[in-house]
């Protein structure tokens, strides 16, 4: 699936040669990472192996902390990513209910992607918005004060923009 | 800001524009006012008119009638309010408003966050300065065991020994690094500090490199808070620009350089040995102490680790010094404490409080009581290390030893309050579940341990407990607490052990009578349609498994057999026909 002149790639590789010129170059690995997942939406297997070449980290290692943080996808991602708020204040404040109304209308289990490549559900901790609870973040946008009736208005709405586009 | 401030700010700009008053109208765009439950908010002054719960018609109509008529818009405007109500007007000298008492949050709210001149404008970088030009290193550390300052990240270290350690360190390369892992479910003080006042932060960052020989800073911040990295990274270039960060700093010879690391969600990444290893790129595991980070820290280098709040009461320390802010607070708690005030109370937000404040002063006068008038049950503090205190502590005052007496711990301020339709038994393990999945996995106590606490508690909670369960998570819990290497470990039974103490008959009535009181436990309860059903269907259609029959007009069933108790009935019933029972 990766092409020699993938743009995507050459950005990564910009990336890794800068901080390749600094000192402790190998700490920067999470940073890259962070790249790699901004630029593809996940952690392709790939890519990690050009990472384990170009930084001289055994894939082993890379995978190892790819595993081992919540915020590396290993799977891509639906369309939109809906991350549930599952802090205390939510929590207390009803985010079971939210999880549970969204599980039914989407069909899918947390840190599923929908058939039609539309969603991603999967559980946050705390977003910081506890004022707001229950919370929920599609994309980079946060849902406040939730219901199951917002929740499920908010998922049509969604839906109704993917079909006109 | 999250409920759309920025999408207002673009309407005010252009009504202001159609009204020609661009000239006349400066708009400002402030941090957090920590009134979260009032946003979006605007304040138009003078007159420090506070507008909240705004709308995009209102800004054309505040544009049209304030601005141009003078008649402030009743309707909209916030009245009444515990927290905010004096502070705003003696906005620009909040010394005290209310109850509450800010010092890290001094300038939170008030001046514009992305631009330094209105740091500089409240006397910012002043101790920088200070310390720089009229203070040796030794003098400000001095200072700053005078003041008593202790660690805000939860355990309470003093500070000032922890810099003298560092700054007693023989190394050409020294590290400081500033904690903003905020990883504690229903805690945000860390994000709103650095979204309000990033300057603050990096000034006391610069005068803890100045006083312990570093010349690097790094600010381990989490990947989760966008908002909060680009404006660090806006106050860094600014502050670089006005000659306060890099060489030569105000023409000094101290030379100071910082640089922004993202973490990746971890919790156990909060812990400082686990944090310097996902700063160096590895899994975020914590290794034994000693040595300790100020003598061997990151890369190996004697290291200050600090976090976001104790950071940010460092420049208050330099300029109106350690004896001034050693007067604050309680004998061996000194100066204040933010909290992110959270869950069933009335105003929930951000609040600072001067040690010793009670926690019945912090829910009822600042945070308004609960709402809907229900009753208190509990106020968990410390989040997943933490424990929950009941009704009779109310009265314990906030500081590090009586929180700690009372069996919870003051934690890094995420401080949420629970009403009677919270289960305690479904609280704990809540809290098991974070910590069962965020425990790293390199002490066996605390990998396996929380996962068989959880097991037990998922047990209780299903209805299947067994005689003697609550016995086995006391003994699993004092044995994982006794038997952990790292913090996470021996604070995570707190929640359940505390909730055991302070509520056992609650545990017992779920293993021994199969009930909830607080009607939570999905499979103690069950919903049932009462006389009020006027047969509408709603809660048929609504229903993910379709057991509601009925028919229309009449009043509907549950068959119970087939029901999955999601309580979706509930929340779509208009005619309060649905009881849980």
């Amino acid at each position: 699936m990766l092409t020699k002149d993938d743009p995507k790639l050459d950005q990564l590789k910009q990336t890794i040669d800068q901080v390749m010129q600094k000192p402790y170059s190998d700490s920067y690995l999470i940073a890259v990472l962070h790249k790699t997942q901004a630029l593809y939406g996940y952690l392709p297997e790939d890519i990690i192996n050009i990472i384990s070449v170009d930084m001289n980290i055994p894939t082993a290692h890379i995978w190892g902390v790819a595993t081992f943080y919540h915020y590396f996808n290993l799977t891509p991602q639906g369309q939109h990513r809906i991350a549930i708020c599952l802090g205390t204040a939510c929590y207390v404040k009803g985010a079971a209910q939210i999880v549970e109304t969204l599980k039914q209308q989407l069909k899918i289990d947390m840190g599923q992607t929908t058939a039609d490549g539309l969603f991603t559900l999967r559980p946050a901790r705390c977003l910081g918005a506890c004022g707001l609870a229950p919370v929920v973040m599609i994309d980079d946008t946060i849902h406040g004060e939730l219901t199951p009736k917002k929740m499920s208005d908010i998922v049509n709405k969604h839906r109704r923009q993917a079909k006109k586009k | 800001m999250q409920q759309g401030m920025r999408h207002l700010s673009t309407l005010l700009d252009e009504q202001l524009e159609r009204h020609g008053l661009k000239d006349r109208v400066k708009i400002n765009v402030s941090g957090c006012l920590g009134m979260c439950h009032k946003g979006p908010i605007m304040v138009v002054n003078p007159g420090y008119t506070l507008y909240g719960g705004l709308e995009e018609p209102d800004v054309a109509q505040i544009v049209r009638e304030h601005l141009i008529q003078g008649r402030p818009i009743a309707r909209l405007v916030i009245e009444e309010d515990h927290l905010f109500n004096r502070f705003f007007r003696i906005f620009g000298d909040v010394n005290f408003f209310g109850k509450q008492m800010r010092i890290a949050l001094r300038n939170c709210g008030i001046i514009d966050p992305e631009n330094i001149d209105d740091y500089l404008a409240l006397r910012g970088y002043e101790a920088l300065a200070k310390a720089l030009t009229d203070m040796t290193p030794q003098q400000v550390i001095d200072e700053l065991k005078t003041s008593g300052l202790r660690g805000r990240g939860g355990a309470g270290f003093p500070t000032g020994l922890k810099w003298q350690i560092t700054a007693d360190q023989v190394s050409g390369e020294k590290y400081v690094i500033c904690n903003a892992d905020e990883g504690d479910p229903g805690a945000f003080m860390d994000r709103s500090a650095i979204e309000g006042d990033p300057h603050t932060v990096l000034e006391g960052m610069m005068i803890g490199g100045y006083a312990v020989g570093a010349a690097q800073g790094i600010v381990y911040i989490r990947a989760e808070y966008p908002l909060a990295i680009e404006r660090l990274e806006r106050a860094m270039a600014q502050a670089r620009d006005h000659g306060l960060l890099g060489d030569h700093i105000l023409g000094t010879d101290f030379c100071f350089e910082l640089e922004i690391r993202l973490g990746a969600g971890a919790f156990v990444c909060g812990e400082e040995t686990a944090l310097i290893q996902s700063i160096e790129g590895a899994r975020g595991m914590p290794r034994p102490r000693p040595p300790y980070p100020s003598v061997s820290g990151l890369f190996g280098k004697p290291t200050l680790i600090n976090n976001v709040e104790t950071w940010a009461n460092i420049p208050v320390v330099i300029v109106d010094g350690g004896q001034w802010f050693s007067s604050i607070g309680t004998e061996k708690s000194q100066g204040t404490k933010v909290f992110a005030l959270a869950g069933k109370v009335v105003n929930t937000g951000l609040i600072e409080v001067p040690m010793g404040t009670t926690l019945r002063e912090i829910i009822y006068d600042i945070g308004g009581g609960i709402p809907h008038g229900k009753a208190f049950k509990a106020v968990q503090t410390g989040g997943p290390s933490g424990g929950c205190l009941p009704a009779d502590y109310l009265d314990t005052p906030v500081d590090y030893e009586s929180l700690a007496q009372a069996g919870s711990i003051m934690g890094s301020g995420g401080m949420i309050v629970i009403d009677e339709d919270s289960c305690m038994v479904d609280i704990a393990k809540f809290f098991l579940e974070f910590t069962q999945s965020e425990s790293c996995g390199k002490c066996t106590p605390c990998r396996e341990g929380t996962k068989r606490m959880f097991e037990i508690l998922t047990r209780i909670s299903d209805g299947r407990g067994q005689a003697g369960d609550i016995e086995k998570l006391e003994r699993l819990g004092d044995m994982i607490k006794k038997s952990s290497l790292c913090g996470l470990g021996q604070s995570a039974p707190n929640p359940v052990l505390s909730t055991i103490k302070n509520f056992r008959e609650e545990y017992e009535e779920h293993i021994r009578d199969h009930t909830c009181r607080a009607k939570v436990c999905p499979s103690l309860i069950a919903y049932a349609i009462n006389d009020a059903c006027v047969g509408c269907g709603a809660c048929k259609r609504g229903c993910p498994v379709n057991v509601i029959s009925g028919r229309t007009k009449q009043k509907h069933t549950i068959d119970q057999t087939q029901c999955v108790r999601c309580g979706l009935c509930l929340a779509t019933c208009k005619y309060d026909a649905i009881d849980k029972v």
